[in-house]
């Protein structure tokens, strides 16, 4: 139960191979209906049923968020992953039914903002695609500022150029070029918002970066998902169930639940949302917590769990669920 | 739909009543003989037809009556609708909710034509007819907000998602049990709901505001809040506390199943799609306590409610003054006879 929203069946109208890693997907509609309008930085979770397997994955929204005709998320294939961007990359061709979830928005752009800047690395892209578009079409503004490894794995970096000029910078760390960023922090008018999107070392620098240089942490805003880590297999009980089961290596405890038949919340299946917090009744062994929405007193404390991407490792878990 | 626009009024002569059809459909809010505080939040799905919640956003009897009422709210007083310049975006979501809800459920009266941005609007009840470019504000005559907040029945207040809160930064507030969007404009979650006794400690506003924060687009929820309003009006204000305040001291056993009025609101939550923001549309129901009676069960549980209600309940919604004189009334309705679970009432 992702707290009540109807999943929309959908077909997949198109796929297209971006570069080496990248493919993009285009959903539509199954009985031809408008999708809801959505934000700029909004994802969905994508249902995928691998073979017996049922995968959910949560996907940014790059399509213009004004276009209800359909929805585009890009999947970076993750060859050391669980198997959910292989599958979408193997096996998920135009006419493919599927179900995805509603929107749902945990990276929005501040509309008090009088300028927007944004720093992306790599597939952390997509949901300023979305943004871009959004505040394009509302006359704000704001700048991107781009890094990947190489030209060819910079997805879309011709296709924002040509579309918003001046104000997208590309970087390209094959060309040893890298942004200035106390640089540009530097030079901001009072009322600019930063969003940051990419992989984790790169948040970090932005994100520590902003906050030695006194920018305050209202006008900072960044997101990561956590792909569920894999680990090795472990034991739990649900209490109010009164079920047990084992949880295997590459599954999140999470889609063990489900597997097992028990209904449990989520929104972002990423570690940051918050919905799928659950209380752990009795716990002999470690609780390896991979999210990050519990402070790290929770963390110490060992009685929360985010389902969707921690695990444990000891003889017995027992949750309230 | 059966019914015709009650010609009624909110102030002056207070000529506002309900016919057997408002009373049969009225939104009685005590599922049980005891009432306190919960995150008594459900889905805000369709219901039974007929009732209160058929409908998105419900068009009674009193629609017209109610639009002319907020009209003159607003021309004495301005600033019961503000909207923060960052709103206006999530004004034009509840615009387009509004209109395609209103649209879809009562084609006989509203109509809702879209090509691309150039939409065309139809409110027959309050012969209407816009033409209009969505997202356009220069193409109406008022902000989305106040444009669409004089056609829809019930104060609407608009919530910017930040920083882990809920910021109050629009609103069109005309029918309200007490509390002023001028003075609430900006606060966070916490702030505007600081007057409330008692829930904090039981830390229903921790609670709710978690839940809110992950509200779903698609997935609208609903709640019932009440309270007591002498005379059948409206806009009971701070801003206008001299003009209402006073009459709690004319209450007597005598006119007090007129002019008493239980008054039940309808408070929907929905997620808007291109801000992000949340709607809080608060519908006011007002009925008087002689017509509320007809039911018997409602005459029942009413009185006990009342009579057995925390005395810093009663104090915050503003009826500890006369709790006594309205159990006493009510309880010539109370036959002591059990009462059955739900508000639904009893075939009899």
């Amino acid at each position: 139960m992702s707290v009540g929203a109807p999943k929309f069946a959908v077909t997949v109208a198109e796929v297209v191979e971006v570069n080496a890693l990248v493919k993009r997907f285009r959903f539509m509609r199954s009985d031809g209906g408008a999708l809801p309008t959505f934000s700029g930085g909004a994802h969905i979770v994508v249902d995928m049923d691998d073979h017996g397997t049922r995968r959910l994955n949560p996907y940014s929204l790059m399509s213009d968020p004004a276009d209800t005709s359909g929805y585009e998320i890009s999947v970076r294939r993750d060859d050391q992953g669980r198997g959910g961007s292989l599958y979408m990359h193997r096996h998920v061709a135009a006419g493919h039914q599927m179900q995805i979830g509603h929107p749902v928005n945990l990276f929005p752009l501040d509309l008090r903002a009088r300028k927007h800047v944004m720093i992306a690395g790599g597939i952390g892209i997509t949901p300023f695609i979305a943004q871009m578009a959004q505040l394009a079409a509302r006359g704000e503004r704001f700048e991107l500022h781009y890094s990947a490894r190489t030209h060819a794995l910079g997805a879309y970096m011709d296709d924002l150029a040509a579309r918003h000029g001046s104000r997208v910078r590309l970087y390209l760390d094959d060309q040893g070029q890298a942004l200035d960023l106390k640089g540009l922090l530097s030079n901001q008018a009072l009322g600019t918002h930063l969003y940051v999107c990419g992989p984790k070392p790169m948040l970090n620098w932005v994100l520590s970066t902003a906050r030695d240089m006194g920018w305050p942490d209202g006008a900072v805003h960044s997101e990561e998902f956590l792909a569920p880590p894999v680990g090795k297999p472990f034991d739990v009980q649900l209490a109010a169930s009164g079920i047990s089961f084992r949880v295997e290596g590459n599954q999140s405890l999470l889609e063990a639940i489900e597997k097992a038949g028990v209904e449990a919340p989520y929104l972002c299946r990423g570690g940051a949302c918050g919905q799928c917090e659950t209380d752990v009744l009795g716990c002999d062994g470690k609780i390896l917590h991979n999210d990050h929405w519990l402070t790290d007193e929770q963390k110490a404390e060992g009685r929360k769990i985010m389902p969707c991407v921690s695990r444990f490792h000891g003889k017995t878990l027992v949750l309230d669920r | 739909m059966g019914f015709e626009f009650n010609k009624e009024t909110f102030r002056d002569d207070f000529t506002f009543r309900n016919s057997a059809r408002a009373i049969k459909r009225f939104p009685f809010p005590f599922p049980e003989d005891l009432y306190m505080y919960s995150v008594n939040m459900e889905p805000h799905v369709p219901g039974p037809e007929g009732s209160v919640f058929e409908h998105m956003f419900d068009v009674d009897e009193h629609y017209l009556a109610e639009m002319r009422d907020r009209a003159l709210v607003l021309k004495e007083d301005p600033l019961r609708c503000q909207s923060l310049p960052h709103m206006t975006l999530a004004g034009w979501d509840l615009l387009e909710l509004i209109m395609v809800s209103k649209a879809r459920d009562y084609p006989h009266w509203f109509e809702l034509h879209r090509n691309g941005n150039q939409w065309h609007w139809i409110n027959r009840p309050m012969e209407i007819e816009q033409r209009f470019t969505f997202l356009d504000d220069s193409t109406l005559p008022h902000g989305p907000l106040e444009y669409i907040g004089r056609q829809t029945q019930g104060d609407l207040t608009l919530q910017d998602q930040r920083d882990n809160n809920l910021w109050m930064d629009a609103g069109m507030v005309t029918t309200q049990a007490d509390w002023s969007l001028d003075f609430d404009v900006g606060m966070g979650f916490h702030e505007w709901h600081a007057p409330v006794p008692l829930a904090h400690q039981i830390g229903v506003f921790d609670r709710a505001l978690k839940f809110l924060l992950n509200l779903q687009l698609g997935a609208p929820v609903r709640r019932f809040n009440w309270t007591m309003t002498i005379d059948p009006l409206l806009d009971t204000s701070p801003e206008t506390y001299p003009k209402w305040g006073p009459s709690r001291t004319t209450l007597t056993p005598e006119n007090l199943g007129r002019r008493m009025h239980l008054r039940v609101e309808l408070q929907t939550l929905h997620r808007l799609p291109r801000s992000n923001a949340i709607v809080f549309p608060i519908r006011a129901y007002l009925i008087k306590f002689e017509e509320l009676v007809t039911v018997p069960k409602w005459g029942r549980r009413l009185h006990r409610v009342v009579r057995d209600l925390h005395p810093d309940l009663a104090a915050y919604k503003g009826f500890l003054r006369n709790r006594d004189m309205m159990a006493n009334w009510l309880s010539q309705y109370d036959d002591g006879k059990p009462t059955s679970p739900g508000w639904l009432a009893d075939p009899e």
